[in-house]
């Protein structure tokens, strides 16, 4: 796609805030501008650096959250109790802050738009967001997104999947920790028993982009070995414990 | 700090801006156990420095530490790196 090749190296671009948004009460949408954005793919990221008064710096690395737009970049943050950079991003940030930004990066956990499908997207917590930008660029590529939640209000982009669901995109909720009065979802952990009932059988060859808690995405690229999909079209992005 | 388990992907931006290359899909072969696979799938450990281990047999395969515009790379554990010469498209 347009943008993404970077030629020589890659410096560090100073962004501004445009937006913040509340997802959850632990999540943020933080929206960026980037003056001279090259552009992206789904399933990206960026590394993120902030700096101190005193010069000290830290840096992690985000998934980008929505399609390409410009010079627009979104980013959807967890707060990470002990982290370095998500508790300025969840609690500090506002419009108008600038921070330094770096990317796009990543090729191994990218959308590939030219694959036929299906497309099957199991995420675990905050390891939606790079799928949710997969989900808002699909057009009509048959997609199943198994999302995995402590509770329903831990939900990121609750209100947008609920309005995107249908016309070949299926979206199954497992609730892991509560659920709500009457909840007729699941509330199972998403292992093989799950993914055999939900997910593309492997006949069809679904391309799976796995993303999670390093133990949940362990879990669900071996459920889906041992159910026969190819390894081969099991990609995987592993981030730290969040609990879920 | 709490050391994390993540992946390669994690190192994608430090290792670009090193090599001047998307190295996520970079094929490394472990010089312990002699199994090749894509950078973005290595484990990753995040303290001081970024410590990139073989998922296969644990090894460390890439040591990472960078102060300020400094970066220092230890890449002993890696046998070979293969990457295509073909800018990315």
């Amino acid at each position: 796609m347009a943008g993404a090749a970077v030629l020589g190296r890659l410096g560090w671009r100073t962004a501004s805030i445009a937006e913040v948004r509340p997802e959850t009460p632990r999540v943020k949408t933080i929206a960026l501008e980037v003056p001279g954005w090259p552009g992206h793919r789904a399933g990206q990221h960026v590394d993120i650096r902030l700096t101190a008064e005193d010069g000290y710096q830290a840096e992690r690395s985000y998934s980008i959250a929505a399609p390409e737009d410009g010079e627009r970049v979104e980013l959807t943050v967890e707060e990470v109790d002990d982290g370095e950079v998500s508790p300025y991003l969840t609690a500090e940030a506002r419009a108008g802050d600038e921070l330094e930004i770096r990317g796009p990066v990543g090729g191994y956990f990218v959308w590939d738009s030219d694959y036929p499908g299906p497309i099957l997207l199991v995420g675990g917590g905050s390891g939606v967001v790079p799928l949710m930008a997969m989900i808002r660029q699909r057009g009509a590529i048959p997609t199943t997104l198994v999302y995995s939640a402590r509770t329903l209000g831990d939900v990121i982009y609750r209100d947008e999947l609920e309005r995107l669901a249908g016309g070949g995109l299926d979206i199954v909720l497992t609730l892991t920790r509560t659920q709500p009065q009457g909840w007729a979802g699941h509330s199972r952990r998403v292992d093989a028993e799950l993914l055999a009932a939900v997910a593309p059988p492997p006949d069809q060859r679904p391309l799976a982009f796995v993303c999670g808690p390093t133990p949940f995405v362990e879990a669900v690229a071996l459920a889906l070995v041992d159910l026969g999909h190819d390894p081969g079209l099991v990609k995987t992005e592993r981030f730290g414990p969040t609990g879920t | 700090m709490s050391d994390l388990v993540l992946d390669g992907n994690a190192a994608a931006g430090i290792l670009h801006a090193v090599y001047g290359a998307e190295m996520t899909l970079a094929v490394g072969t472990c010089d312990s156990c002699a199994i090749a696979g894509p950078v973005g799938a290595v484990r990753l450990y995040r303290s001081a420095g970024l410590v990139l281990r073989c998922p296969h047999c644990d090894a460390v395969l890439m040591k990472i530490v960078s102060v300020g515009e400094r970066v220092w790379i230890d890449s002993r554990g890696l046998r070979t790196l293969e990457l295509s010469s073909e800018p990315a498209g």
